[in-house]
């Protein structure tokens, strides 16, 4: 775990949102946090460099990054796991596939530009693995708070 | 619908802002457009729920929130748009949709991903997700990743995507 000093922890405390769309930002939400702009800005390219953030900027909604996504799952017999595994996997647009602990035990995220792509790759892999792939599209998407407390 | 100016902020700014004192000018010089521009198409975003928000994008493994579950919950129907409002709101959630039951194998109708520094500290979260839903909850349970099988980033696709509208 990386160590912080009490102003970094202030900075990811503090600004994980709400940095203001101006013509100085960072003088701005530097004066909120009581640090001067240069200071701000250069914590905030070490904390970048040191991997205690991600990066600084926009949070995208995924939506807006083009293409239809869509969870999906499977009851996958244990004897055949890692082959049928292999087989999600190989379509490209399996972004995601984690192994999780319950009787449908894989779970993964489909990822097309043609929404039509979604269900014909759900399809493909019922045809290539004779299982059953259960689509679990957002009917309602929640705004969330999620935000790190160091 | 997202138009070229969109997609170009997102292409500019999907691996961050330029760590300088001004840093919408600066996209606004590399796109050859004027700084006003940018701050009047990026707040429009930001209003519009595009951008989620702006600011650090902390790296939770890196500091210590290393556990996470996917919570899964069987709320009534006419509940569940409001149990999933409150639950997302709160800061450990970091995702929260409604999604199909497929009954009778998968009841669960409501997702929340918890996070936390441990298992224990996820399960604890849990149960404070059950304690706020009360009686419109019939059943929980919480599926933990035991091994990651396929992992790639998300990546800006061709502007093709535009007309999904």
């Amino acid at each position: 775990m990386i160590a912080l000093a009490d102003a970094d922890r202030a900075i990811i405390n503090g600004l994980q949102g709400g940095f203001p769309i101006s013509e100085r930002p960072f003088a701005e939400a530097a004066a909120t946090l009581g640090m001067g702009e240069d200071e701000l800005i250069a914590r905030v390219k070490a904390l970048v460099a040191a991997g205690a953030i991600s990066r600084f900027g926009p949070l995208w909604n995924s939506e807006e990054m083009g293409g239809a996504v869509c969870l999906a799952a499977m009851a996958v017999p244990r004897a055949r796991y890692e082959t049928v595994a292999a087989q999600v996997n190989a379509h490209p647009e399996i972004a995601h596939n984690y192994e999780r602990a319950h009787a449908l035990n894989m779970w993964f995220v489909i990822s097309a530009l043609d929404p039509a792509k979604i269900g014909a790759t759900a399809r493909a892999i019922e045809a290539e693995t004779g299982l059953d792939v259960k689509l679990m599209p957002k009917e309602q998407e929640f705004f969330v708070g999620f935000r790190v407390e160091v | 619908m997202r138009d070229a100016f969109d997609l170009a902020l997102i292409r500019a700014t999907e691996n961050g802002l330029p760590l300088t004192r001004d840093p919408y000018g600066d996209i606004a010089r590399a796109l050859g457009r004027d700084r006003v521009d940018v701050i009047a198409r990026m707040r429009a975003l930001l209003d519009a729920g595009a951008i989620r928000r702006i600011g650090v994008i902390p790296n939770h493994y890196a500091l210590g929130v290393v556990a996470n579950g996917m919570s899964v919950w069987d709320v009534a129907d006419e509940a569940v748009d409001e149990v999933g409002a409150r639950i997302g709101a709160l800061d450990f959630v970091s995702h929260c949709y409604r999604r199909p039951r497929h009954l009778p194998e998968w009841r669960y109708n409501l997702f929340a991903m918890a996070h936390g520094r441990t298992r224990e500290d996820v399960l604890a979260k849990v149960e404070a997700i059950a304690a706020l839903i009360g009686p419109a909850l019939s059943a929980h349970d919480v599926l933990f990743s035991t091994r990651i099988l396929k992992k790639t980033g998300l990546r800006l696709r061709a502007p093709a995507a535009e007309g999904r509208g």
